[in-house]
């Protein structure tokens, strides 16, 4: 569903080119559930946003369900993927009710029908019909994101990006979060690509893992190897160790 | 016990709100001696606003009020403004959550660290310089004197920390309240900069407060830990014995973790008891 191949990304001109993805080689199949780990500046979102279109790439192709991805995509393309992005209180419009919220993709792809579609989304994500004509200040963090996956779901997407959908919110709410999106992911048997920067969440939702550093993609495992420890790259061992929590030794 | 840093009985911090006062945080009650305490709890339950509370920093419309709270022979309740403002920073300080916002854009790190030290030490410009620089090299920056004249933006958020740290911990506070500390840092920062703080604190002989919202971090970290709920201490336990508590919130909170390797089709999510908002006595 998804390929990226030798894929790179650059920001500036010139001099001053930074390489924020290298040579990035991938293959998501459909229906399945990838994870891109690593730390803030490592490209992982920037390979997300490669694959949404939102930025374009310098070399490589980037494949969505067999087609190239070039530099300017048709409204069906775009809608093919869609995303979610971290911050549940900066990715919605504070002056749009959720009613807008939802309307607009719907008018932008002509499909049509905005009144049984935008009650149909919010029961899918689980909220209720009072939620409806609310702005985001009257809802919870958690009910936010939901909105921001009603909105990506909308369109009836094939691939969902999930860009840190989860890091912005508490313990419990992170729980029913996760949950949707594995229901949501099966009963609409999406293909999943998601960055986070925790790998017990990552590896709750995805079968397969790939580590990044520095703009490249170290190694590719899978969730249980992962949990095993089964791991090459010292970086992902450096990884696993963080993630496990404080541990004196493990700093020199 | 001798080594009682602080000690606070039924600490309650009231807003006042539309329908009368709504409380923050109501029956709080520990002591810190030279240890590690962690406070965890979800957004809302008053974690910080018990952090801020200690130092004095709950603003009107606020009202804190306590049987008691006690640092040293201090006796904060009775504390004005000014007794406080003599207070942090010499001998209670805190780690803010991130060190984009809570350095001075505006100014040089070093002079940052140099300024608090001259606030409650006398000393010349040209020792409190010498002062910072020792505090960087302290942690762990490996070129204090190119770090020294950097502005906040030029530094990562890693260093910005180290930074902070090293300005909370030059006067030689007795207490450090950590409020989520590394929460705006990657993982594996996290661990150098915890480390860096434990060692600091555990060779200066201080009490810490870690304030965060991540279990596995305080259970790590910290020597006790406090499960906030609402405003209360629900629950008190040993950090290494964070896995058997007994509160049915702290129980949910550890279930509806992710936990790699143990893969489950479902989370089990939290189920709010209301009883768990009664007053604790």
């Amino acid at each position: 569903m998804i390929v990226l191949d030798q894929t790179s990304v650059f920001y500036g001109k010139g001099a001053r080119r930074i390489a924020a993805v290298r040579d990035v080689s991938l293959r998501v199949a459909e229906g399945e559930a990838f994870g891109l780990v690593g730390e803030s500046g490592s490209g992982k979102s920037t390979v997300l946003r490669a694959i949404a279109g939102l930025i374009p790439h310098a070399t490589g192709t980037v494949l969505l369900d067999g087609h190239d991805m070039g530099r300017r995509r048709t409204t069906a393309q775009r809608r093919m993927t869609q995303m979610v992005f971290q911050d549940p209180y900066g990715s919605l419009h504070p002056n749009h009710t959720v009613d807008q919220t939802l309307s607009m993709p719907i008018a932008i792809h002509k499909l049509g029908d905005a009144d049984r579609r935008v009650p149909a989304a919010l029961a899918e994500v689980g909220l209720g019909r009072e939620h409806r004509f609310r702005y985001p200040h009257q809802l919870s963090g958690g009910q936010r994101q939901r909105v921001a996956i009603a909105r990506a779901l909308i369109l009836e997407p094939r691939v969902l990006l999930l860009d840190e959908p989860t890091s912005a919110l508490d313990v419990s709410v992170q729980a029913e979060i996760l949950n949707l999106l594995t229901r949501l992911r099966r009963e609409r048997s999406l293909t999943v690509l998601m960055v986070s920067h925790d790998l017990a969440v990552i590896a709750h939702l995805c079968e397969r893992i790939g580590v990044m550093s520095g703009g490249e993609l170290l190694e590719t495992t899978t969730a249980d190897a992962l949990a095993a420890g089964q791991v090459s790259h010292a970086y992902t061992r450096e990884l696993l160790r963080s993630n496990q929590g404080f541990d004196a030794s493990g700093v020199a | 016990m001798t080594d009682t840093l602080l000690s606070v009985r039924n600490l309650r911090v009231v807003y006042p709100g539309d329908d009368g006062e709504i409380a923050a945080v109501r029956n709080v009650s520990f002591t810190l001696g030279r240890e590690r305490l962690g406070i965890v709890g979800e957004s809302g339950s008053g974690k910080s606003t018990t952090g801020r509370a200690i130092m004095g920093l709950v603003a009107a419309p606020g009202r804190i009020t306590a049987d008691e709270m006690r640092l040293g022979d201090t006796d904060l309740t009775r504390l004005s403004e000014a007794g406080f403002r003599k207070l942090r920073g010499k001998r209670i300080a805190m780690v803010l959550q991130d060190p984009k916002y809570s350095l001075d854009p505006v100014m040089r790190v070093g002079d940052q660290i140099a300024e608090t030290h001259r606030q409650h030490v006398r000393a010349g410009r040209k020792a409190a310089r010498l002062a910072a620089l020792e505090m960087l090299e302290a942690v762990q920056i490996r070129d204090p004197q190119r770090v020294y004249d950097l502005y906040p933006h030029q530094v990562s958020g890693g260093m910005g920390q180290r930074i902070m740290i090293a300005m909370m911990l030059i006067a030689g506070p007795d207490i450090l309240i950590a409020d989520e500390p590394t929460s705006a840092l990657d993982v594996t920062v996290q661990t150098q900069v915890l480390a860096i703080m434990d060692n600091l604190v555990r060779s200066r002989g201080m009490g810490l407060i870690l304030v965060s919202h991540n279990l596995h971090l305080v259970s790590s970290f910290c020597d006790r830990v406090l499960v906030m709920y609402a405003g209360q201490v629900v629950e008190t336990c040993a950090a290494g014995n964070l896995a058997n508590a007994t509160h049915p919130y702290t129980r949910g909170l550890l279930a509806a973790l992710p936990e790699l390797g143990h893969r489950r089709a479902e989370l089990p999510q939290l189920q709010r008891d209301p009883a768990w908002l009664e007053d604790l006595t």
